[in-house]
């Protein structure tokens, strides 16, 4: 056996922290409060998931594109004393990085428990897609290749990247809309998803175009909400409420050649994942197919698709029949986006993929079913319209995080013991 | 110091001491398309950086270029987010690669530039030419002065040069 992918070989602290608790508020589009309150609820509602006291949390880690409330202000709102916390600038691929960091100050000794947290009013004040909608300052150097040209929101930074890939591929706008046709249906069994309706391809390709290729279908829902996840050792995790989810391993940001300017490197349709994957893959000393549920990041329904190719779990240019055959629904071989994810449950920036696999991994997902007198779901595993999203007997998922085409982010989770 | 302008209603200042883009655009205001060279291993590159992004070498030299080159990609804007570009949608973004450099230093790298399609007289192209052109469409840079001293590029079809039978487009018009 190949020693790179040997998981009985410890390292690179495999199988020594945890995700103990998490939290998110509402999903909404207009949540008539400031960020601060909807990341102190998020915050307090991850503590107490966990089965912690705030005079458990030391540490605090979040991420906005200053669009959001730093940590000393939420930890001193919850009366919480930090001696570690940083508020870093990003947006998608900042969590599962954010988690690494955590393990990292943690085992420096710098704190015990760290909270991460992304707290957005990102539908009634700052809305990522419409990026740019307010730039009047003058146009310097380099925004003449971006403002200068009308290249300003996601969807137009990563449109190119997008149509090259139906290009060198073939893949179609009927496979790709799949993406959020199966998302949609995992919604309509969450009922935390603000978008629960069920949508059809032909519902996809008749929205309207934003950015060709992207429809409006294929891009995701911007809401407005606070989410939070709490990361500790896992000798502590085990005094938490829930089973622990236990970090197997994490790639935080890691950049194709050129970072920002990847389109001048190699073929434009791979993505930071193709770099990634190798880190990913051997720390966690386990593969793609040892996966049972995915959550590649759905900003738009191709960046799914991409990310999934290249961390292998399909060929390279292989994506479109992997998103349309039915291996990403509940029921599949290995679901995605369980939640909904971005294109239906809600636009976080990544936390809610990582907070749905946790819940996967505790066998305890809060969908409709019937919660018995041990205060947990019975899960029937019917998937029908409204019923179920417990995938059976989850042991291992994998979260593929996007920043751009460039720049991605990735971790590996298993049930714990 | 500075190259001043104003481009759809926007202004655009290019301070000296970004000097990098300064030089790119005095270039682009005499109607010459340049990349920076690396005097270490002689590969261009594009946009301006301040160092080789190849092997790190700080120096570099202005070369010419023919300012020729295809689609290698592109995206059409049919719902703009700035104000500016409302009236002009659709808009193409245009990822155009050069000939030269093509493929190198490794295999599917190139010289890229991030633009719109214009009109011969350095207008946004209309729909009817965005609905023509596609992947391969062969290209050629064209300058449309903003200010004193500056223009900025733009990429009409180049109509000297041979055309694919149909360019790739998206399957749905
Ligand atoms: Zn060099």
């Amino acid at each position: 056996m190949n020693q790179e992918l040997n998981a009985s070989s410890s390292k690179h602290l495999r199988g020594k922290y945890a995700i103990v608790g998490v939290g998110e508020t509402e999903y909404t589009r207009g949540s008539g409060c400031t960020t601060r309150t909807l990341g102190t609820r998020a915050v307090r509602a991850a503590i107490e998931d966990a089965g912690l006291t705030t005079s458990d949390v030391d540490g605090m880690l979040s991420y906005s594109y200053n669009d959001s409330t730093p940590s000393p202000i939420i930890a001193g709102d919850l009366g919480i004393r930090l001696d570690f916390h940083m508020d870093v600038y990003g947006g998608g691929s900042s969590i599962e990085a954010l988690v690494g960091i955590a393990m990292g100050v943690i085992e420096a000794g710098m704190c015990n428990t760290v909270v991460i947290y992304r707290a957005m009013n990102g539908f009634s004040q700052v809305r990522i897609g419409g990026t740019g909608r307010g730039g009047r300052s003058a146009l310097s150097g380099s925004s003449l290749f971006t403002r200068g040209i009308g290249l300003s929101s996601a969807g137009q930074m990563f449109c190119q990247s997008f149509m090259r890939h139906m290009y060198d591929y073939g893949t179609t706008p009927e496979q790709v809309a799949h993406v959020k046709v199966i998302h949609s249906e995992h919604a309509a069994n969450n009922p935390k998803a603000y978008y629960k309706q069920r949508t059809t391809v032909e519902d996809v390709l008749s929205s309207r175009m934003i950015v060709k290729p992207l429809h409006l279908l294929d891009c995701c829902v911007e809401t407005d909400n606070g989410t939070a996840i709490v990361v500790t050792r896992v000798d502590r995790a085990n005094d938490c409420r829930h089973t622990p989810a236990v970090i197997q391993s994490v790639v935080g940001r890691c950049i194709k050649p050129r970072g920002d300017m990847h389109y001048q490197s190699g073929p434009i349709s791979t993505v930071a994942g193709h770099y990634a994957k190798d880190i990913l893959w051997p720390n966690a000393g386990v593969g793609p197919k040892d996966i049972q549920v995915t959550g590649s990041y759905d900003a738009f329904t191709f960046t799914t698709l991409l990310q999934l190719e290249d961390y292998g779990f399909c060929k390279k240019g292989e994506g479109g029949d992997y998103v349309s055959s039915g291996v990403m629904r509940l029921g599949g071989e290995r679901p995605n986006n369980t939640s909904g994810g971005h294109l239906c449950e809600g636009y976080t920036h990544g936390v809610n993929m990582v907070i749905e696999n946790v819940r996967q991994l505790r066998h305890d997902v809060d969908d409709s079913c019937a919660v018995g007198p041990d205060g947990k779901r019975q899960h029937t595993f019917e998937y029908g319209e409204g019923g179920c999203r417990q995938v059976k007997d989850v042991e291992l998922t994998a979260n593929l995080g996007w920043g751009t085409p460039g720049i991605g982010s990735a971790m590996v989770m298993a049930r714990g013991g | 110091m500075a190259l001043e302008g104003e481009y759809l209603s926007m202004p655009v200042h290019i301070d000296a001491i970004d000097r990098e883009h300064f030089e790119f655009f005095s270039y682009c205001g005499r109607h010459e398309l340049r990349a920076q060279q690396c005097v270490s291993c002689h590969l261009k590159r594009f946009p301006p950086t301040t160092a080789c992004p190849f092997c790190s070498h700080p120096e570099s030299t202005w070369e010419r270029l023919s300012g020729c080159g295809a689609v290698y990609s592109y995206g059409e804007v049919h719902h703009a987010i700035q104000q500016i570009f409302r009236a002009h949608t659709p808009y193409m973004l245009l990822l155009v690669e050069l000939d030269e450099q093509r493929n190198e230093p490794e295999e599917f790298d190139g010289l890229r530039v991030q633009g719109n399609l214009a009109t011969a007289d350095a207008e946004l192209a209309p729909s009817d030419l965005v609905a023509q052109v596609g992947i391969g469409t062969r290209v050629k840079v064209l300058f449309k002065t903003i200010g004193t001293g500056l223009a900025i590029p733009l990429w009409a079809v180049d109509a000297e040069a041979e055309q694919p039978d149909k360019p790739w487009r998206y399957p749905i018009e």
